[in-house]
C-alpha cells in the first residue's frame, strides 16, 4: 500500500463538512503557519519538499512562489487553476467534490505565503455542483475564523471566491484564465511578462493547479525534508492518478510514484486490470496531450526496463520512445480499440478547443481533423499520412501558447508508433470501415510478471 | 424588457463586490451564467445588452465573450439539453452508440430540438468524468456509466418532471 497523504481521509463519512474535517486534524497547516511562520519560510518549505506543479507542466512550485514579484502597494493575487479539461483528467474534481476543505486549507496557507488578500478558484463551468460544495466550505472556513481580516490575529486578511468558467478547455492555460477571470475571452497573452510580474489586473500572480494547492496542507504538516523522501528523486510527494479507458476499475488514484507501470495497470489495489479479460494495446499516460504509447513501450523503457510511474520514468527515452507524466490523466486502449479512430476524437477536441489567435493552431488543427476523418472513414490517401505528419510539425512551437503542441503531439505519437494501422486503414478503407485493426504487434511481450488475475 | 429579480440584483452586487473597485467586467461569465438561467435557458441579443448596462461596459464586450464560450445558447433550446461527451475515453467505452440510441429515440440529430420544444441533443468535449464513461450533462448535474436503459429512464424522467411542472 502506497503511502496517502490528499486522500487518505478523502471517505471518512461527513468529511465534506467543517467538523468532521477539523476533527480529523484539519487545519492545522494554517495553525502552524499563520502562528509560527514567516511567509518566507513557508515557501521556504514547500520549495524544500520539491514538489512539482500537478497541473502538468511539472514546475517545481515553490521556486514559482519565490519568482512572485513584490512591488510595494501593489495587490498580489493567488489564483487556482480548477478548470480541469484536458481529456483523460477527472482528479481535481475527486478532490474538491470529496475533500474539499483540504483546498480550501492549502489555499489559506498558500495565499498566506504569497500575500494574496483575495484569492481565485477558476473551475470550470460544467462542475456547476462542484462550486455549491466549495461554497459551503469556504463559508465554514470563514465562520470557524480561518478566512476574513485578521486571521488568527496574525494580522493577514483573505478572501476566497469561487468564478465558474463557462466551457473552453483554452481557459486552462494560465493566462488565458487570467484573461477570463477579466471577463473576456479566453485568449492566451504573450510571455514574457510572465503572470507573476502581470498577471491579474495586471498584479503579480501566481496560478496553481488544484492539487498542488492541497499538497502544500501535508508539507506543513509532516515538513518539506519528510514529504521529499516519498517518491523517487525529483519525483517527491503522492501525485494524483485519474484512470480511465478499458480498465476494470476507472477512478483517481493516490501513488507515491514508486511503483510501476505493469503494477498500476495490473494490480487490484488500482486499475485492476484491462476489462473483460482483453489485453493491453496501448496507453495515454499523462492527459491526451501526451504521446500515446503502444504496451511494449509503455511496460518497459527502450533499455529494457521497468517503466514506474513517475516524471523521470515516463519521459525516459524522449519523445521517440518515452511519454509524460503531464496532468496524470492515465488513458487505457485495449485490443479492440482503433488508434485512428481515438486519434481522431482528439484532434476534434483541439479544433474545438482552439483560440484561434495564431494560425498554425487555428488552421492546423483543422487540417488534422479533416485528414484523419478520411483515413478513418476509408477516403485516405498514403500521402496524407505524410501530410499529417508535415502539419503536426509546423504547428508545434510556431504558436503563442502550448495548445498547439499538445494539439500536435497525440497526432505526431500516433503516426510514430502505429503507422502501419494508419497505412491499413488507406489500403483496405473496405475491412477498415467493418472492423478495427486489433492488437498486431503492439501488445506487451507476454507473459506479464504481473498478469491479471482471472 | 425581462430584468433580474432583487434577489438576482443581489447577487449580481455580490459579485462585482468581489472584485477591486472598477474591474467589474470581471462579473461578466458569471452573470451571463445567471442571465441564461434567468432568461429561459439562452442569451438573447436583449439579455446581453441588459447585462452590458448592468455591468456598465459595451455591448460588443458581452457579445465576444457570449459567443467564445460554448456553455452559452445564441438560441433557443428545449427543456432539457442532453449534452453527451465524445472525446476519447468517452468513446472508448462506447459513447458512440449512446449518441445513436437517443437519436433514434428522439427522432433528432444533433444539434436539434424535438418538436415538441422537450429535448436538445448536443454533443459536448470531455467533461472531466472519463473514468465513468459513458456521460453526458443534463443541467446542473452529470448523468454516468449511460446505457440504454438509462437513457430510457433519464427521459422518461425528464417527460414526468414537464408534466409536473406545468
Ligand atoms: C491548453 C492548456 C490547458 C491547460 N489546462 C490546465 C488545467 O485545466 N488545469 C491546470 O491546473 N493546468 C492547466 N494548464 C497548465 C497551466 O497553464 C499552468 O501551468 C498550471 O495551472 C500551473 O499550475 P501548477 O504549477 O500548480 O501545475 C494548461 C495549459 C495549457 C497550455
Ligand atoms: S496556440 Fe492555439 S490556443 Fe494557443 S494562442 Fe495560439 S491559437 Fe490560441
Ligand atoms: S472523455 Fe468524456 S468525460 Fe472525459
Amino acid at each position: 500500500m502506497g503511502r496517502k497523504l490528499l486522500l487518505e481521509k478523502a471517505h471518512v463519512p461527513g468529511i465534506r463538512s467543517y467538523d468532521v474535517y477539523r476533527r480529523e486534524g484539519g487545519y492545522r497547516s494554517v495553525e502552524k503557519a499563520l502562528k509560527t511562520m514567516s511567509p518566507d519560510q513557508v515557501t521556504e518549505e514547500v520549495k524544500k519538499s520539491g514538489l512539482r506543479g500537478r497541473g502538468g507542466a511539472g514546475f517545481p512550485a515553490g521556486m514559482k512562489w519565490s519568482f512572485l514579484a513584490k512591488p510595494e502597494g501593489v495587490p498580489r493575487y493567488l489564483v487556482c487553476n480548477a478548470d480541469e479539461s484536458e481529456p483523460g483528467t477527472f482528479k481535481d474534481r475527486y478532490l474538491m467534490e470529496f475533500i474539499p476543505h483540504l483546498l480550501v486549507e492549502g489555499l489559506i496557507v498558500a495565499s498566506y505565503a504569497l500575500g494574496s488578500n483575495r484569492t481565485f478558484i477558476y473551475i470550470r463551468g460544467e462542475y456547476a455542483w462542484i462550486v455549491d460544495i466549495l461554497e459551503q466550505a469556504i463559508a465554514e472556513a470563514k465562520n470557524n475564523g480561518w478566512l476574513g481580516k485578521n486571521i488568527l490575529g496574525s494580522g493577514f486578511d483573505c478572501e476566497i471566491y469561487v468564478q465558474r468558467g463557462a466551457g473552453a478547455y483554452i481557459c486552462g492555460e494560465e493566462t488565458a484564465l487570467i484573461e477570463s477571470l477579466e471577463g473576456k475571452r479566453g485568449n492566451p497573452r504573450i510571455k514574457p511578462p510572465f503572470p507573476a510580474v502581470k498577471g491579474l489586473w495586471d498584479c503579480p500572480t501566481v496560478v496553481n493547479n488544484v492539487e498542488t494547492i492541497a499538497a502544500v496542507v501535508p508539507i506543513l504538516n509532516i515538513t518539506g525534508e519528510e514529504y521529499a523522501k516519498i517518491g523517487v528523486g525529483k519525483s517527491t510527494g503522492t501525485k494524483l492518478i485519474s484512470a480511465c479507458g478499458n480498465i476494470n476499475k476507472p477512478g483517481v488514484f493516490e501513488i507515491d510514484m514508486t511503483i510501476s507501470v505493469e503494477e498500476f495497470i495490473y494490480s487490484e489495489e488500482y486499475c485492476g486490470g484491462i476489462a473483460n479479460g482483453k489485453r493491453l494495446k496501448a496507453c495515454i499516460p499523462g492527459g491526451s496531450s501526451v504521446p500515446i504509447l503502444p504496451a511494449n513501450l509503455l511496460l518497459k523503457t527502450a533499455k529494457g526496463e521497468a517503466r514506474m510511474m513517475n516524471y523521470e520514468s515516463l519521459s525516459d527515452g524522449g519523445f521517440a520512445t518515452g511519454t509524460m507524466m503531464g496532468s496524470g490523466g492515465f488513458i487505457v486502449l485495449d485490443e479492440d480499440q482503433c488508434v485512428v479512430r481515438h486519434t481522431l476524437t482528439l484532434a476534434r477536441f483541439y479544433r474545438h478547443e482552439s483560440c484561434g489567435q495564431c494560425s498554425p493552431c487555428r488552421e492546423g488543427t483543422g487540417w488534422m481533423e479533416k485528414i484523419l476523418k478520411n483515413i478513418e472513414y476509408g477516403k485516405g490517401k498514403k500521402s496524407d499520412i505524410d501530410l499529417l505528419w508535415d502539419i503536426q510539425r509546423k504547428i508545434e512551437g510556431n504558436t503563442i501558447c502550448p495548445l498547439g503542441d499538445a494539439a500536435a503531439w497525440p497526432v505526431a505519437a500516433a503516426i510514430r508508433h502505429f503507422r502501419d494501422e494508419f497505412e491499413w486503414h488507406v489500403q483496405y478503407p473496405n475491412a477498415a470501415q467493418n472492423r478495427n485493426y486489433g492488437l498486431a504487434h503492439y501488445a506487451d511481450p507476454l507473459p506479464v510478471a504481473a498478469a491479471p488475475k482471472a | 424588457m425581462a430584468q433580474f429579480s432583487a434577489e438576482k440584483l443581489n447577487k449580481v452586487n455580490e459579485i462585482i463586490a468581489r472584485y477591486p473597485t472598477g474591474k467589474q467586467k470581471s462579473a461578466l461569465i458569471p452573470v451571463l451564467h445567471i442571465a441564461q438561467e434567468e432568461f429561459g435557458g439562452w442569451l438573447s441579443a436583449e439579455t446581453m445588452d441588459y447585462v452590458a448596462s448592468l455591468l456598465k461596459i459595451e455591448p460588443i464586450e458581452v457579445y465576444e465573450v457570449a459567443t467564445f464560450y460554448s456553455m452559452y445558447n445564441l438560441k433557443p433550446v428545449g427543456k432539457y439539453v442532453f449534452e453527451v461527451c465524445q472525446t476519447g475515453p468517452c468513446m472508448l467505452n462506447g459513447s458512440d452508440e449512446i449518441i445513436e440510441y437517443i437519436k433514434n429515440k428522439l427522432g433528432i440529430k444533433v444539434g436539434e430540438t424535438t418538436a415538441d420544444g422537450l429535448f436538445t441533443l448536443k454533443t459536448v468535449e470531455c467533461l472531466g468524468a472519463c473514468g465513468y464513461a459513458p456521460m453526458m450533462q443534463l443541467g446542473k448535474h452529470y448523468r454516468e456509466h449511460l446505457t440504454k436503459e438509462k437513457i430510457d429512464a433519464i427521459i422518461t424522467e425528464c417527460e414526468r418532471n414537464a408534466v409536473t411542472n406545468n
